[in-house]
Protein backbone atom coordinates (compact mmCIF):
# COMPACT_ATOMS: atom_id res chain seq x y z
CA UNK A 1 0.00 0.00 0.00
CA UNK A 2 2.50 3.01 1.10
CA UNK A 3 6.31 2.22 -0.19
CA UNK A 4 9.86 3.91 0.37
CA UNK A 5 12.94 2.68 -1.57
CA UNK A 6 15.93 4.49 0.15
CA UNK A 7 13.63 7.96 0.43
CA UNK A 8 15.82 10.93 1.98
CA UNK A 9 14.38 14.48 2.34
CA UNK A 10 16.50 17.36 3.06
CA UNK A 11 14.38 21.18 3.58
CA UNK A 12 16.01 24.05 1.28
CA UNK A 13 16.85 25.95 4.23
CA UNK A 14 18.29 22.76 6.56
CA UNK A 15 21.69 21.18 6.22
CA UNK A 16 20.13 18.12 8.15
CA UNK A 17 18.07 15.92 6.19
CA UNK A 18 14.58 15.29 7.85
CA UNK A 19 14.58 11.42 6.32
CA UNK A 20 18.04 9.98 5.12
CA UNK A 21 17.70 6.77 3.42
CA UNK A 22 14.16 5.57 4.62
CA UNK A 23 13.27 2.10 3.36
CA UNK A 24 9.87 0.21 4.44
CA UNK A 25 6.71 -0.89 3.88
CA UNK A 26 3.62 -1.31 4.91
CA UNK A 27 0.58 -3.89 3.55
CA UNK A 28 -2.69 -3.47 2.68
CA UNK A 29 -4.78 -3.59 5.92
CA UNK A 30 -2.29 -2.96 8.36
CA UNK A 31 -2.12 -0.81 11.52
CA UNK A 32 0.91 0.96 11.87
CA UNK A 33 2.12 3.51 14.83
CA UNK A 34 5.07 5.76 13.62
CA UNK A 35 6.93 6.72 16.59
CA UNK A 36 9.87 9.05 17.80
CA UNK A 37 10.67 12.61 18.82
CA UNK A 38 9.35 15.62 17.69
CA UNK A 39 11.60 16.60 14.53
CA UNK A 40 12.51 13.12 13.80
CA UNK A 41 10.98 13.08 10.39
CA UNK A 42 7.49 11.61 11.43
CA UNK A 43 5.52 14.53 10.03
CA UNK A 44 7.80 14.54 6.78
CA UNK A 45 7.14 10.52 6.29
CA UNK A 46 3.34 11.72 6.06
CA UNK A 47 3.56 14.73 4.01
CA UNK A 48 5.32 12.91 1.00
CA UNK A 49 2.80 10.20 1.56
CA UNK A 50 -0.06 13.07 0.48
CA UNK A 51 2.58 14.61 -1.97
CA UNK A 52 2.80 17.61 0.07
CA UNK A 53 6.67 17.65 -1.03
CA UNK A 54 8.63 15.37 -3.27
CA UNK A 55 11.56 13.54 -1.88
CA UNK A 56 14.95 14.65 -2.95
CA UNK A 57 15.81 11.02 -3.64
CA UNK A 58 14.32 7.58 -3.86
CA UNK A 59 10.87 6.43 -4.55
CA UNK A 60 7.15 6.30 -3.06
CA UNK A 61 4.60 3.80 -3.97
CA UNK A 62 0.75 4.83 -2.97
CA UNK A 63 -1.87 2.72 -3.57
CA UNK A 64 0.24 1.36 -6.74
CA UNK A 65 1.08 4.81 -7.53
CA UNK A 66 4.87 5.98 -8.07
CA UNK A 67 4.52 9.43 -6.91
CA UNK A 68 7.20 10.47 -8.82
CA UNK A 69 5.50 10.09 -12.05
CA UNK A 70 2.55 11.42 -10.87
CA UNK A 71 1.66 15.03 -12.22
CA UNK A 72 0.23 17.96 -10.28
CA UNK A 73 -3.03 17.43 -11.77
CA UNK A 74 -3.78 13.88 -10.31
CA UNK A 75 -2.42 14.59 -7.07
CA UNK A 76 -5.95 15.22 -5.98
CA UNK A 77 -6.63 11.49 -7.27
CA UNK A 78 -4.45 10.28 -4.56
CA UNK A 79 -5.57 12.44 -2.05
CA UNK A 80 -8.76 10.79 -3.00
CA UNK A 81 -7.45 7.38 -1.32
CA UNK A 82 -5.66 8.52 1.23
CA UNK A 83 -7.78 9.97 4.21
CA UNK A 84 -6.10 12.35 6.75
CA UNK A 85 -6.91 13.20 10.13
CA UNK A 86 -5.10 15.74 12.55
CA UNK A 87 -4.26 16.84 16.17
CA UNK A 88 -6.28 20.41 15.33
CA UNK A 89 -9.25 18.31 14.03
CA UNK A 90 -9.40 20.85 10.84
CA UNK A 91 -13.28 21.23 11.20
CA UNK A 92 -15.41 24.06 9.92
CA UNK A 93 -16.89 25.90 12.20
CA UNK A 94 -19.69 27.41 10.04
CA UNK A 95 -20.85 23.89 9.19
CA UNK A 96 -23.23 21.29 10.72
CA UNK A 97 -21.61 18.08 11.68
CA UNK A 98 -23.74 16.78 8.68
CA UNK A 99 -22.16 19.38 6.21
CA UNK A 100 -18.51 18.97 7.62
CA UNK A 101 -19.07 15.12 6.72
CA UNK A 102 -20.50 15.81 3.67
CA UNK A 103 -18.54 18.62 2.78
CA UNK A 104 -15.80 15.53 1.33
CA UNK A 105 -18.36 14.04 -0.33
CA UNK A 106 -19.62 17.38 -1.96
CA UNK A 107 -16.01 17.45 -3.21
CA UNK A 108 -16.08 14.59 -4.72
CA UNK A 109 -19.23 14.69 -6.71
CA UNK A 110 -21.24 12.48 -5.03
CA UNK A 111 -25.32 13.13 -5.32
CA UNK A 112 -27.55 14.29 -2.64
CA UNK A 113 -29.46 10.93 -2.47
CA UNK A 114 -26.22 9.36 -1.86
CA UNK A 115 -24.89 11.72 1.02
CA UNK A 116 -28.08 11.26 2.37
CA UNK A 117 -27.33 7.53 2.68
CA UNK A 118 -23.61 7.49 3.16
CA UNK A 119 -23.18 10.53 5.91
CA UNK A 120 -25.62 8.82 8.48
CA UNK A 121 -24.08 5.69 8.43
CA UNK A 122 -20.45 6.45 8.67
CA UNK A 123 -22.03 8.72 11.86
CA UNK A 124 -23.43 5.97 13.48
CA UNK A 125 -20.03 4.41 13.08
CA UNK A 126 -18.32 7.15 14.58
CA UNK A 127 -20.84 7.04 17.34
CA UNK A 128 -22.11 9.83 16.60
CA UNK A 129 -25.50 9.42 15.45
CA UNK A 130 -28.07 12.21 16.01
CA UNK A 131 -25.22 14.83 16.45
CA UNK A 132 -25.73 15.80 12.62
CA UNK A 133 -27.65 19.18 13.56
CA UNK A 134 -24.91 20.45 15.69
CA UNK A 135 -22.07 22.77 15.41
CA UNK A 136 -18.20 21.58 16.04
CA UNK A 137 -17.75 24.23 19.03
CA UNK A 138 -20.64 22.24 20.54
CA UNK A 139 -18.97 19.41 20.50
CA UNK A 140 -16.33 17.86 22.97
CA UNK A 141 -12.54 17.69 21.52
CA UNK A 142 -13.23 13.47 21.28
CA UNK A 143 -16.51 14.40 19.56
CA UNK A 144 -14.88 16.52 17.17
CA UNK A 145 -12.26 14.28 16.10
CA UNK A 146 -14.86 11.36 15.74
CA UNK A 147 -16.03 14.16 13.21
CA UNK A 148 -12.81 14.32 11.54
CA UNK A 149 -12.31 10.63 11.52
CA UNK A 150 -16.01 10.38 9.80
CA UNK A 151 -15.08 13.13 7.41
CA UNK A 152 -11.64 11.38 6.51
CA UNK A 153 -13.26 8.09 5.87
CA UNK A 154 -16.95 8.62 4.48
CA UNK A 155 -15.24 7.88 1.21
CA UNK A 156 -13.65 4.73 2.33
CA UNK A 157 -10.39 5.53 1.39
CA UNK A 158 -7.63 2.83 0.67
CA UNK A 159 -5.64 4.09 3.41
CA UNK A 160 -5.96 6.18 6.58
CA UNK A 161 -3.55 8.52 7.92
CA UNK A 162 -3.77 10.20 11.88
CA UNK A 163 -1.33 12.47 12.98
CA UNK A 164 -1.67 12.89 16.73
CA UNK A 165 -5.13 12.42 16.33
CA UNK A 166 -5.00 12.07 20.23
CA UNK A 167 -2.80 14.70 20.82
CA UNK A 168 -5.08 17.26 22.10
CA UNK A 169 -7.22 14.85 24.70
CA UNK A 170 -7.53 13.08 27.55
CA UNK A 171 -7.00 9.60 28.21
CA UNK A 172 -10.20 8.24 28.44
CA UNK A 173 -11.78 9.59 24.86
CA UNK A 174 -8.62 9.02 23.24
CA UNK A 175 -9.04 5.46 24.12
CA UNK A 176 -12.70 5.70 22.59
CA UNK A 177 -10.66 7.20 19.32
CA UNK A 178 -8.00 3.88 18.82
CA UNK A 179 -11.14 1.98 18.90
CA UNK A 180 -12.38 3.74 16.16
CA UNK A 181 -9.38 3.61 14.31
CA UNK A 182 -9.12 -0.18 14.85
CA UNK A 183 -12.54 -0.88 13.83
CA UNK A 184 -11.82 0.75 10.60
CA UNK A 185 -8.68 -1.10 10.39
CA UNK A 186 -10.75 -4.18 11.28
CA UNK A 187 -12.84 -2.82 7.02
CA UNK A 188 -9.75 -3.33 5.29
CA UNK A 189 -8.43 0.17 5.40
CA UNK A 190 -4.39 0.65 5.93
CA UNK A 191 -3.97 2.65 8.95
CA UNK A 192 -0.77 4.80 9.90
CA UNK A 193 -0.93 6.52 12.57
CA UNK A 194 1.85 8.92 14.20
CA UNK A 195 1.75 8.93 17.34
CA UNK A 196 3.60 10.48 21.11
CA UNK A 197 1.11 8.43 23.30
CA UNK A 198 3.18 5.44 24.78
CA UNK A 199 0.33 4.85 26.69
CA UNK A 200 -1.97 3.87 23.25
CA UNK A 201 0.72 2.05 21.26
CA UNK A 202 1.85 -0.41 24.14
CA UNK A 203 -1.91 -1.29 24.63
CA UNK A 204 -2.90 -1.87 20.91
CA UNK A 205 0.31 -4.17 20.29
CA UNK A 206 0.39 -3.21 16.71
CA UNK A 207 3.34 -2.74 14.35
CA UNK A 208 5.91 0.04 15.48
CA UNK A 209 7.94 2.10 13.49
CA UNK A 210 10.64 3.79 15.56
CA UNK A 211 12.20 7.15 13.42
CA UNK A 212 15.37 8.85 14.78
CA UNK A 213 17.18 11.56 13.12
CA UNK A 214 15.69 10.73 9.73
CA UNK A 215 16.16 6.87 9.74
CA UNK A 216 13.84 4.27 10.83
CA UNK A 217 15.35 2.92 14.12
CA UNK A 218 13.38 -0.12 14.72
CA UNK A 219 10.50 -1.75 12.93
CA UNK A 220 8.78 -4.56 15.07
CA UNK A 221 5.97 -5.99 14.99
CA UNK A 222 3.12 -6.29 17.72
CA UNK A 223 5.63 -3.39 19.49
CA UNK A 224 5.55 -1.14 21.96
CA UNK A 225 6.51 2.71 22.48
CA UNK A 226 10.25 2.45 24.14
CA UNK A 227 12.94 0.37 23.66
CA UNK A 228 11.94 -3.11 24.65
CA UNK A 229 15.56 -4.70 24.29
CA UNK B 1 -18.75 18.71 -7.37
CA UNK B 2 -22.58 19.31 -8.24
CA UNK B 3 -23.93 22.87 -9.03
CA UNK B 4 -25.32 23.45 -6.48
CA UNK B 5 -23.19 22.73 -4.29
CA UNK B 6 -20.70 25.44 -5.93
CA UNK B 7 -23.10 27.70 -6.25
CA UNK B 8 -24.33 27.54 -2.45
CA UNK B 9 -20.83 28.29 -1.74
CA UNK B 10 -20.28 30.93 -3.64
CA UNK B 11 -23.20 32.46 -2.32
CA UNK B 12 -22.01 32.38 1.17
CA UNK B 13 -18.31 33.50 0.29
CA UNK B 14 -20.36 36.60 -1.29
CA UNK B 15 -22.30 37.21 1.99
CA UNK B 16 -19.82 36.56 3.98
CA UNK B 17 -17.94 39.19 2.51
CA UNK B 18 -20.32 41.58 1.83
CA UNK B 19 -18.65 45.10 2.02
CA UNK B 20 -15.62 43.91 -0.55
CA UNK B 21 -18.21 42.51 -2.77
CA UNK B 22 -19.92 45.69 -3.00
CA UNK B 23 -16.64 48.02 -3.03
CA UNK B 24 -16.09 45.49 -6.57
CA UNK B 25 -19.77 45.88 -7.73
CA UNK B 26 -19.62 49.49 -7.53
CA UNK B 27 -15.74 49.54 -8.89
CA UNK B 28 -16.69 47.39 -12.02
CA UNK B 29 -19.86 49.50 -12.38
CA UNK B 30 -18.18 53.24 -12.48
CA UNK B 31 -15.14 51.96 -14.45
CA UNK B 32 -17.50 50.12 -17.02
CA UNK B 33 -19.62 53.42 -17.38
CA UNK B 34 -16.37 55.39 -17.72
CA UNK B 35 -15.75 53.06 -20.50
CA UNK B 36 -18.62 53.26 -21.55
CA UNK B 37 -18.76 57.31 -22.19
CA UNK B 38 -15.58 56.60 -24.31
CA UNK B 39 -17.65 54.04 -26.43
CA UNK B 40 -20.44 55.95 -27.16
CA UNK B 41 -18.49 59.44 -27.87
CA UNK B 42 -17.14 57.31 -30.48
CA UNK B 43 -19.97 56.40 -31.70
CA UNK B 44 -21.30 59.95 -31.65
CA UNK B 45 -18.41 60.84 -33.62
CA UNK B 46 -18.78 58.29 -36.43
CA UNK B 47 -22.14 59.55 -36.51
CA UNK B 48 -21.47 62.96 -36.89
CA UNK B 49 -19.05 62.45 -39.79
CA UNK B 50 -21.42 60.24 -41.41
CA UNK B 51 -23.76 62.52 -41.24
CA UNK B 52 -21.52 66.16 -42.13
CA UNK B 53 -19.57 63.84 -44.87
CA UNK B 54 -22.75 63.15 -46.44
CA UNK B 55 -23.71 67.35 -46.40
CA UNK B 56 -19.96 68.47 -47.09
CA UNK B 57 -18.89 69.65 -50.28
CA UNK B 58 -15.18 70.98 -51.69
CA UNK B 59 -16.36 74.65 -52.90
CA UNK B 60 -13.81 76.10 -55.89
CA UNK B 61 -14.75 79.73 -55.91
CA UNK B 62 -13.67 81.23 -59.21
CA UNK B 63 -12.44 84.37 -59.71
CA UNK B 64 -14.76 87.98 -59.99
CA UNK B 65 -14.38 91.33 -60.02
CA UNK B 66 -12.92 91.92 -56.48
CA UNK B 67 -11.28 88.58 -56.28
CA UNK B 68 -6.98 89.41 -55.66
CA UNK B 69 -5.25 86.12 -55.85
CA UNK B 70 -2.52 86.19 -58.06
CA UNK B 71 -4.16 83.66 -60.04
CA UNK B 72 -6.89 85.97 -60.77
CA UNK B 73 -4.71 88.45 -61.77
CA UNK B 74 -6.01 88.60 -65.77
CA UNK B 75 -9.64 89.54 -63.59
CA UNK B 76 -13.16 87.71 -63.90
CA UNK B 77 -13.03 83.72 -65.28
CA UNK B 78 -13.62 83.47 -68.72
CA UNK B 79 -16.55 81.08 -69.85
CA UNK B 80 -14.15 78.62 -72.00
CA UNK B 81 -11.70 78.65 -68.46
CA UNK B 82 -15.16 77.83 -66.74
CA UNK B 83 -16.39 74.99 -69.15
CA UNK B 84 -12.67 73.52 -68.84
CA UNK B 85 -12.95 73.39 -65.31
CA UNK B 86 -16.28 71.71 -65.20
CA UNK B 87 -14.83 68.90 -67.91
CA UNK B 88 -12.06 68.37 -65.47
CA UNK B 89 -13.84 68.11 -62.51
CA UNK B 90 -16.06 65.58 -64.28
CA UNK B 91 -13.15 63.44 -65.79
CA UNK B 92 -11.70 62.99 -61.99
CA UNK B 93 -12.30 59.13 -60.21
CA UNK B 94 -13.07 60.44 -56.82
CA UNK B 95 -15.81 62.90 -58.11
CA UNK B 96 -19.06 62.03 -57.15
CA UNK B 97 -20.98 65.27 -58.66
CA UNK B 98 -20.30 68.83 -59.74
CA UNK B 99 -22.81 71.66 -59.02
CA UNK B 100 -22.43 75.11 -60.60
CA UNK B 101 -23.60 77.71 -58.27
CA UNK B 102 -23.99 81.32 -59.84
CA UNK B 103 -23.88 84.72 -58.28
CA UNK B 104 -26.90 84.68 -58.13
CA UNK B 105 -27.85 81.39 -56.66
CA UNK B 106 -25.14 82.11 -54.05
CA UNK B 107 -26.74 85.55 -53.35
CA UNK B 108 -29.98 83.26 -52.89
CA UNK B 109 -28.41 81.08 -50.52
CA UNK B 110 -26.52 84.14 -48.82
CA UNK B 111 -30.13 85.65 -47.79
CA UNK B 112 -31.81 82.48 -46.79
CA UNK B 113 -28.68 82.00 -44.35
CA UNK B 114 -28.69 85.45 -42.69
CA UNK B 115 -31.96 86.35 -43.10
CA UNK B 116 -32.49 88.03 -39.77
CA UNK B 117 -28.69 89.65 -40.24
CA UNK B 118 -28.76 93.11 -41.38
CA UNK B 119 -25.65 92.19 -43.10
CA UNK B 120 -28.19 90.85 -46.06
CA UNK B 121 -28.91 94.03 -46.74
CA UNK B 122 -26.05 94.97 -47.66
CA UNK B 123 -25.11 92.44 -50.05
CA UNK B 124 -25.35 92.48 -53.63
CA UNK B 125 -24.76 89.41 -55.99
CA UNK B 126 -22.05 90.76 -57.75
CA UNK B 127 -20.28 91.04 -54.52
CA UNK B 128 -20.40 87.03 -54.22
CA UNK B 129 -18.16 84.83 -55.82
CA UNK B 130 -19.61 82.02 -58.05
CA UNK B 131 -18.11 78.47 -57.60
CA UNK B 132 -18.35 75.11 -58.31
CA UNK B 133 -19.68 72.46 -55.34
CA UNK B 134 -18.12 69.07 -55.65
CA UNK B 135 -18.99 66.14 -54.06
CA UNK B 136 -16.54 63.34 -53.46
CA UNK B 137 -16.66 60.16 -53.26
CA UNK B 138 -14.50 59.77 -50.31
CA UNK B 139 -14.53 62.84 -48.43
CA UNK B 140 -10.62 62.71 -47.22
CA UNK B 141 -9.64 62.78 -50.92
CA UNK B 142 -9.84 66.13 -50.67
CA UNK B 143 -5.74 66.60 -51.57
CA UNK B 144 -6.94 65.69 -55.24
CA UNK B 145 -8.62 68.34 -56.00
CA UNK B 146 -6.41 70.88 -54.52
CA UNK B 147 -3.59 69.67 -55.99
CA UNK B 148 -5.42 69.79 -59.74
CA UNK B 149 -7.10 72.88 -59.17
CA UNK B 150 -5.39 75.31 -56.70
CA UNK B 151 -3.41 78.41 -58.40
CA UNK B 152 -5.15 77.52 -61.90
CA UNK B 153 -6.45 80.55 -63.72
CA UNK B 154 -9.26 81.56 -62.82
CA UNK B 155 -9.61 80.12 -59.74
CA UNK B 156 -9.65 82.10 -56.66
CA UNK B 157 -9.66 79.84 -53.68
CA UNK B 158 -10.30 75.73 -53.45
CA UNK B 159 -11.94 75.09 -50.08
CA UNK B 160 -12.47 72.18 -47.86
CA UNK B 161 -15.55 72.73 -45.89
CA UNK B 162 -14.06 69.68 -43.76
CA UNK B 163 -11.40 71.54 -42.50
CA UNK B 164 -13.99 73.45 -40.68
CA UNK B 165 -15.20 70.39 -39.53
CA UNK B 166 -12.01 68.75 -38.44
CA UNK B 167 -11.29 71.16 -36.05
CA UNK B 168 -14.82 69.78 -33.95
CA UNK B 169 -14.23 66.46 -34.29
CA UNK B 170 -10.41 66.60 -33.01
CA UNK B 171 -12.27 68.28 -29.78
CA UNK B 172 -14.78 65.47 -29.66
CA UNK B 173 -11.77 63.04 -30.16
CA UNK B 174 -9.42 64.78 -26.94
CA UNK B 175 -12.92 64.04 -25.18
CA UNK B 176 -13.25 60.26 -26.13
CA UNK B 177 -9.56 59.60 -25.65
CA UNK B 178 -9.65 61.53 -22.06
CA UNK B 179 -12.91 59.27 -21.79
CA UNK B 180 -11.42 56.14 -22.90
CA UNK B 181 -8.11 56.77 -21.18
CA UNK B 182 -10.07 57.40 -17.31
CA UNK B 183 -11.97 54.38 -18.22
CA UNK B 184 -8.79 52.17 -18.65
CA UNK B 185 -7.35 53.44 -15.63
CA UNK B 186 -10.82 52.60 -13.46
CA UNK B 187 -10.94 49.28 -14.86
CA UNK B 188 -7.28 48.88 -13.74
CA UNK B 189 -8.44 49.50 -10.57
CA UNK B 190 -10.84 47.56 -10.61
CA UNK B 191 -8.91 44.16 -11.35
CA UNK B 192 -6.46 45.18 -8.86
CA UNK B 193 -9.58 45.59 -6.01
CA UNK B 194 -10.91 41.79 -7.50
CA UNK B 195 -7.15 40.76 -7.11
CA UNK B 196 -7.27 41.79 -3.22
CA UNK B 197 -10.72 40.79 -2.67
CA UNK B 198 -9.36 37.59 -3.45
CA UNK B 199 -6.79 37.43 -1.30
CA UNK B 200 -9.40 38.34 1.67
CA UNK B 201 -11.12 35.47 0.42
CA UNK B 202 -8.38 32.82 -0.19
CA UNK B 203 -6.94 33.83 3.32
CA UNK B 204 -10.39 34.09 5.30
CA UNK B 205 -11.38 30.58 3.95
CA UNK B 206 -8.04 28.93 4.25
CA UNK B 207 -9.54 26.11 6.41
CA UNK B 208 -12.02 25.49 3.97
CA UNK B 209 -9.48 25.46 0.85
CA UNK B 210 -7.67 23.50 3.00
CA UNK B 211 -9.64 20.76 4.22
CA UNK B 212 -10.98 20.71 0.39
CA UNK B 213 -6.94 19.87 -0.27
CA UNK B 214 -6.87 17.20 2.19
CA UNK B 215 -10.45 15.42 0.68
CA UNK B 216 -8.72 15.35 -2.70
CA UNK B 217 -10.12 18.55 -4.61
CA UNK B 218 -9.24 19.36 -7.72
CA UNK B 219 -7.68 22.67 -7.88
CA UNK B 220 -10.54 23.91 -10.38
CA UNK B 221 -12.62 22.99 -8.15
CA UNK B 222 -11.17 24.76 -5.10
CA UNK B 223 -10.64 27.86 -6.83
CA UNK B 224 -13.68 27.81 -9.20
CA UNK B 225 -15.98 29.56 -6.64
CA UNK B 226 -13.56 32.40 -5.77
CA UNK B 227 -13.47 32.72 -9.82
CA UNK B 228 -17.44 32.77 -10.15
CA UNK B 229 -17.56 35.19 -7.08
CA UNK B 230 -15.52 37.86 -9.05
CA UNK B 231 -17.49 36.91 -12.41
CA UNK B 232 -20.92 37.30 -10.59
CA UNK B 233 -19.51 40.70 -8.94
CA UNK B 234 -18.30 41.47 -12.52
CA UNK B 235 -21.68 41.15 -14.13
CA UNK B 236 -23.74 42.80 -11.15
CA UNK B 237 -21.31 45.97 -11.92
CA UNK B 238 -21.96 45.50 -15.51
CA UNK B 239 -25.60 45.71 -15.10
CA UNK B 240 -25.47 48.42 -12.97
CA UNK B 241 -23.65 50.36 -15.87
CA UNK B 242 -25.82 49.19 -18.43
CA UNK B 243 -28.42 51.02 -16.15
CA UNK B 244 -26.12 53.99 -16.51
CA UNK B 245 -25.41 54.34 -19.83
CA UNK B 246 -29.48 53.84 -21.08
CA UNK B 247 -30.05 56.35 -18.70
CA UNK B 248 -27.88 58.64 -20.45
CA UNK B 249 -28.89 57.50 -23.77
CA UNK B 250 -32.38 59.09 -22.41
CA UNK B 251 -30.52 61.98 -21.33
CA UNK B 252 -29.39 63.04 -24.53
CA UNK B 253 -32.23 61.89 -26.62
CA UNK B 254 -34.71 64.08 -24.52
CA UNK B 255 -33.14 66.91 -22.86
CA UNK B 256 -29.96 67.35 -25.29
CA UNK B 257 -30.91 66.37 -28.80
CA UNK B 258 -33.75 69.00 -28.80
CA UNK B 259 -31.38 71.53 -28.10
CA UNK B 260 -28.56 70.90 -30.75
CA UNK B 261 -30.66 70.04 -33.68
CA UNK B 262 -27.73 70.34 -36.34
CA UNK B 263 -26.49 66.72 -35.67
CA UNK B 264 -27.78 63.57 -35.16
CA UNK B 265 -27.03 61.56 -31.59
CA UNK B 266 -25.57 58.00 -31.59
CA UNK B 267 -29.07 55.28 -31.64
CA UNK B 268 -29.86 52.72 -29.11
CA UNK B 269 -27.78 50.16 -31.38
CA UNK B 270 -24.63 52.25 -30.27
CA UNK B 271 -25.50 51.37 -26.43
CA UNK B 272 -25.62 47.91 -27.22
CA UNK B 273 -22.87 47.34 -28.94
CA UNK B 274 -20.82 49.63 -26.05
CA UNK B 275 -22.21 47.10 -23.59
CA UNK B 276 -21.68 44.39 -24.75
CA UNK B 277 -17.68 44.83 -25.70
CA UNK B 278 -18.10 46.13 -21.72
CA UNK B 279 -19.34 43.05 -20.57
CA UNK B 280 -16.54 41.06 -22.56
CA UNK B 281 -14.17 43.92 -21.35
CA UNK B 282 -15.32 43.06 -17.26
CA UNK B 283 -15.70 39.05 -17.92
CA UNK B 284 -11.98 39.25 -19.21
CA UNK B 285 -10.55 41.81 -16.85
CA UNK B 286 -12.68 39.42 -13.43
CA UNK B 287 -11.22 36.10 -15.06
CA UNK B 288 -7.63 36.96 -15.23
CA UNK B 289 -7.09 39.12 -12.34
CA UNK B 290 -9.29 36.11 -10.51
CA UNK B 291 -6.94 33.47 -12.16
CA UNK B 292 -3.83 35.19 -11.62
CA UNK B 293 -4.63 35.71 -8.00
CA UNK B 294 -5.71 32.26 -7.46
CA UNK B 295 -2.78 30.47 -8.65
CA UNK B 296 -0.53 32.38 -6.23
CA UNK B 297 -2.82 32.20 -3.25
CA UNK B 298 -4.39 29.06 -3.60
CA UNK B 299 -2.83 26.32 -4.66
CA UNK B 300 -3.16 22.46 -4.24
Amino acid sequence: MIKFENVSKTYPSQERPALDGVNLEVAKGEFVFLVGLSGSGKSTFLRLVLKEENPTSGKIYVAGKDLSKLSGWKVPELRRQVGTVFQDFRLLPNKTIFENVAFTLHVLGYSQKEINREVPEVLELVGLEGYGDRRPSQLSGGEQQRVAIARAFVSHPAILIADEPTGNLDPTMSVGIMKLLDRINRTGTTVVMATHDSGIVDQMRKRVIELEGGLVVRDQVRGVYGYSG
Amino acid sequence: MRARFVLSEVGIGLRRNLTMTFAVIVTVATSLSLLGFGLLSNAQVGVMKDYWYDKIEVSIYLCGDLSETPSCSSGKITIPQKNQIEQDLKAIPVVQNVYYESQADAFKRFQERFKDSAIAQNVTPDQLPESFRVKLKDPTQFAVIQSAFSGRPGVDVVQDQRAILEKFFRLLNVLRNGALFIGLISVLTAALLISNTIRIAAFNRRRETGVMKLVGASSFSIQLPFLLESIFSAIFGWTVALGLLSGFKVLVDQRVAPLLTFTRFFGWDAVWIASLQLLGVGLLVASLASLITLRRFVKV
